[in-house]
């Protein structure tokens, strides 16, 4: 078999598309390259989703942790030191659980157990507890002059949270928000690792690249091939992140653009 | 462990906790917890020298070496801590017993590959295989230290490259002024200066260090994840005296509280550690301490 | 001098494994009755009282080591150990990188079992534990399957009503099965899979493989094989 049939068979692998059965005896470096690289579909998609809708989170929790109330502020300090002060492992186990008794009193949440959406949230969830923290931090380091000079052309309340604090925020949480980033991608091979199940043999690339760990009972090939994936993930993500931190640092002269995290890394888990 | 708790089939209510709590098998668990934490003291400081190690290497004005920091730095961090860990023992292992075949056994004529085997002769063994278990046990858990120390020790060099970069140029340019030599300013102005702006990050990392600790069972050392499986799983009356259902919601939670317990204890030491560094020293204060508490 | 011959002779019969005089036994600790860990926190079960009698024949100091499933035979072929005894069946996959002893328990079948009779096990939902030979049989036979990284949450998925049934070891869910009062309860055929359970070791350490071997034929001919059988399987087990 040719590796161009082995792409064909099974590039779409991992959602379910292509060849049945995974391959189970004579296994080539294409096989294995070829479906690790099917599951990093899973990996890129949950990385995705939590990231998106994390960061809506994330700011919400930060501006509640800043709140005076403390109806909002100790809620949001308890949701950042339950989401980072435990292990995402355990945080997988707990979800499941949860999800799995949440369903038999309401059946329409049936979903939650399986990896794709059940996963999705807890990833959520944890990224938004750890991005609330860095923008947080970055939310009381907005200089005070800023501030004031906003009160000075007359903007109060949301236009000065829209205009002049938020994209502070941003521009000073950048380059930590970026490391997280990287880590929450790293985070995605937990999924089936632990606690959410993995059906009909559709998971992530970790997922395959223990199979063939197990198959072949050899992990010096699978697990670097996989090492390599996650390699290049990373430069695109610091490659898409770091062209968003320069569009966020336009307006500064050149020589004050920040060359080098000021915030030193919010690094995960 | 007490007298009482010869024949657990009578007992009930604490009297039957306190017996079930104390087996031998519970005490592998207190054991683990104990293992932890050794080896979150011992990775600590260990991860902190690769850390150092990395950032002078990445610094250097010569550019092999820097290219190997930056390489280690860049290499062991875009890789997932999962998948490193779950290749990594084994070659570590491998190298180093390599190492001492062909230091201890120069005329084996055997191949060290044979199939898939790896043959070392005997005396390059780690440990020997005569040594009792517990040389075996302490031998996995220095190659875990190991491994968590390179894993972490990458994050640290990245931390710890920013930090010297942030103390400020013109204590530099000062140094510079009273005739010292590069040497003499690393030593005496940026070794001593940048550890107020790298502790936040060290910090952070301190914390993800501590639950990046659930994965050791992946690296062959039986850990408190390990035992809360197989303590919590279901247990039939044939292989105990202790049957239960499925509790491994109760070992979890005790586990989540031990996580949860041992970040706030970390958050209040490195809160006085800051304070105490900042004592003297001009710092930015809000900016370079803004990501983390 | 009669003493000093028999010494000598001991030596030669142990052969060159014996070079290392203490053998290093590899399990699991998670898989009973096979092998577990016991209330004071020791390696037991049927493995483990074999074992030892295995070793007391061949006339070798044993020690028991338990480790991962997942890595188990990457760490017996690196040195780490040097057999492993963990309920292992002898499969032509395995057979390409390790050597096995004869077999020590008859062929095993694997069962399903469910929380009610009527369950279709080819086409319903099915769970396995990640990358057994279980799972792989699921895979084919049609059954949509569910893979959980360990037995203990295969089984609880049945309870929780995630898998219609779960389809593991026979002596596996035997003892569960019994303990669930009525809860749970074996379903569709029993299969026949991988051919018996033997005892792994390194290919190049044959003199070692034949040792063991001998002792277990000799323990297949006097009978005390069967009684530990019997023993931790109950009387319905195969024997020799």
């Amino acid at each position: 078999m040719s590796c161009w049939e082995i792409v064909a068979d099974y590039a779409f692998r991992s959602l379910g598309y292509g060849e049945r059965l995974l391959p189970r005896s004579d296994f080539t470096l294409c096989q294995q390259v070829v479906l690790i690289g099917s599951g990093m579909i899973w990996n890129v998609y949950f990385g995705a989703v939590a990231l998106v809708a994390g960061f809506a989170l994330a700011t919400l929790v930060a501006l509640g942790k800043a709140a005076r109330s403390p109806w909002l502020r100790k809620p949001s300090e308890w949701f950042v030191f339950v989401f980072r002060g435990s292990p995402l492992f355990i945080q997988f186990f707990f979800a499941y659980f949860f999800f799995l008794s949440l369903k038999q009193s309401v059946p329409a949440l049936d979903p939650l157990t399986s990896a794709p959406v059940g996963a999705a949230l807890v990833l959520f969830l944890n990224t938004a507890g750890y991005s609330a923290e860095i923008f947080h931090g970055a939310l009381r380091s907005v200089p005070r002059g800023e501030v004031e000079a906003a009160e000075a052309y007359g903007l109060t309340g949301w236009p000065r949270f829209r205009r002049i604090v938020w994209p502070t925020m941003l521009r000073l949480a950048w380059p930590a928000y970026t490391n997280e980033a990287i880590f929450l991608f790293h985070a995605t091979t937990l999924v089936f690792l632990s606690g959410f199940p993995a059906a009909g043999q559709k998971g992530d690339a970790l997922y395959y690249a223990s199979y063939f760990a197990d198959q072949t009972f050899n992990p010096f090939v699978p697990y670097p091939i996989l090492a390599l994936y996650f390699i290049a993930l990373t430069l695109v993500i610091v490659a898409i992140f770091g062209a968003v931190n320069r569009s966020l640092n336009r307006h500064l002269p050149a020589a004050r653009r920040p060359a080098r995290p000021r915030f030193l890394p919010q690094i995960v888990r | 462990m007490f007298a009482y708790c010869s024949d657990p089939q009578v007992l009930d209510g604490l009297a039957w906790l306190s017996c079930y709590l104390t087996t031998g098998k519970h005490m592998a668990i207190y054991w683990a917890v104990g293992t932890v934490l050794l080896l979150l003291a011992i990775t600590g400081p260990a991860a902190l020298l690769f850390g150092f190690g990395g950032a002078v290497a990445a610094r250097s004005p010569v550019a092999p070496l820097s290219w190997l920091g930056r390489g280690y730095i860049a290499i062991v961090r875009g890789v997932p801590d999962i998948a490193f860990f779950l290749f990594f023992v084994i070659a570590l292992d491998q190298g180093l017993e390599y190492l001492r075949h062909l230091a201890l056994c120069p005329d084996w004529d055997q191949p060290v590959r044979q199939g898939s085997d790896f043959l070392v002769c005997p005396q390059a063994k780690l440990p020997l295989s005569s040594a009792p278990q517990w040389q075996h046990e302490v031998y996995g858990f220095a190659l875990a230290v190991l491994t968590f120390a390179i894993v972490f020790g990458a994050f640290a060099a990245n931390v710890l490259h920013g930090a010297m970069r942030a103390v400020p140029r013109a204590q530099i340019e000062t140094a510079e002024a009273y005739g010292m030599t590069p040497r003499q300013t690393f030593r005496r102005i940026v070794v001593p200066q940048m550890w107020i702006y790298a502790l936040p990050g060290l910090g952070n990392l301190w914390m993800v260090l501590v639950k990046a600790t659930p994965l050791l069972f992946l690296l062959g050392v039986e850990d408190i994840v390990y035992w809360a499986r197989e303590l919590g799983g279901t247990k039939t009356p044939q292989f105990t005296d202790y049957p239960h259902g499925d509790w491994r919601m109760w070992y979890f939670l005790a586990l989540l509280v031990f996580y949860l317990g041992l970040t706030r204890v970390s958050e209040i030491g490195l809160e006085r550690l800051m304070i105490r560094l900042s004592r003297g020293q001009a710092t930015l204060g809000g900016a370079a301490q803004g990501g983390v508490r | 001098m009669k003493l000093v011959l028999a010494t000598a002779a001991l030596a030669l019969a142990a052969g060159a494994a014996t070079a290392q005089d203490v053998i290093r036994m590899g399990t699991e600790g998670a898989y009973p009755p096979y092998n577990f860990i016991d209330d004071s926190g020791e390696v037991a079960g049927f493995e483990r009282e074999l074992g030892d009698e295995l070793c007391a024949r061949a006339g070798l100091t044993c020690e028991w080591v338990t480790t991962d499933w997942d890595s188990i035979i990457p760490n017996l072929v690196s040195g780490n150990y040097d057999t492993i005894i963990a309920g292992m069946s002898i499969t032509d996959e395995r057979e390409e990188v390790i050597d096995f002893t004869q077999d020590y328990y008859p062929p095993t079948e694997s069962a399903y079992v469910a929380a009610s009779e009527e369950v279709d096990v080819l086409s319903g939902v099915v769970s396995a534990q990640t990358a057994t030979i279980q799972a792989g049989h699921v895979a084919e036979s049609g059954a949509a399957l569910l893979e959980f990284a360990t037995p203990e949450e295969t089984v609880a998925a049945v309870r929780d009503g995630e898998a219609d049934a779960v389809f593991a070891d026979y002596d596996y869910l035997l003892p569960l099965v019994e303990a669930s009062g009525g809860e749970l309860m074996f379903v569709g055929e029993r299969v026949p899979l991988g051919g018996g359970v033997g005892m792994g070791l390194r290919e190049s350490d044959a003199a070692l493989r034949d040792q063991f071997d001998a002792a277990i034929t000799s323990m297949k001919e006097d009978g005390t094989l069967n009684a530990l059988l019997v023993e931790w399987f109950g009387e319905q087990v195969g024997t020799y």
